[in-house]
């Protein structure tokens, strides 16, 4: 199993942290693992919202001292 | 199933474009298929040694402009480009007028196109104009 890749998009507004997710899953392999930290509250509904429309996995999301994690597994 | 989104930007105002841009990178990156059509004043920001700083509209603007965590418009457009392959086309006119070599056009954006190839391609598509 790989390793969990943390991206760091704290205190960057929408869509920042979509946009840095989506361009660390581009170069990724399928399988691969990630753990968004978002303080940006849309995350918590845009992020889920692409993995599911490009058909890649939602591992969890919680919230921890204001800061999402959001945790993603690139499916294709 | 990918849709077909057209962008149309004619202000240069930082509220317009910003927005403009989130729309095509969002779209852009969850699939689909969009084309970016810059002109009027949204084309001075593409072209070197034109405008800088886009000019704030109102008080979103100045908050936008204070706030270091808010991408900027060109990063997003790039985004739109990079991540998504948007296409991103200066109009043919605006690149005339502001005589614009290609040298000038922002190595971002693709070969300069009329409004009515743009107008044809957008044909029955989604279109926002900021």
């Amino acid at each position: 199993m790989s390793e969990m890749r943390i991206i760091d998009a704290r205190d960057t507004f929408c869509p920042g942290p979509l946009m840095e997710l989506i361009s660390y899953m581009k170069r990724a392999s399928v399988g691969d693992e990630f753990e968004l930290l978002s303080t940006d509250k849309g995350s918590i509904n845009d992020i889920p919202e692409w993995i599911k429309k490009v058909g890649h996995e939602m591992l969890s999301s919680e919230q921890v001292d204001g800061v999402w994690h959001i945790k993603v597994r690139k499916a294709k | 199933m990918s849709r077909k989104i057209f962008v149309l930007c004619v202000s240069d105002s930082r509220e317009k474009l910003q927005m403009a841009a989130m729309v095509a990178s969002v779209a852009a990156a969850s699939g689909d298929e969009v084309t970016v059509f810059f002109s009027m004043n949204a084309m001075l920001h593409f072209v070197k040694g034109r405008a800088t700083e886009a000019p704030a509209e109102g008080e979103f603007g100045r908050l936008m402009a204070a706030d270091k965590g808010v991408p900027s418009f060109k990063q997003l457009f790039a985004y739109a480009a990079d991540l998504g392959d948007a296409k991103l086309l200066p109009c043919s006119m605006a690149v005339d007028l502001l005589k614009a070599s290609e040298e000038d056009l922002d190595p971002v954006l693709g070969p300069p196109t009329g409004l009515t190839r743009f107008l044809s391609d957008a044909e029955g598509a989604q279109l926002f104009t900021f």
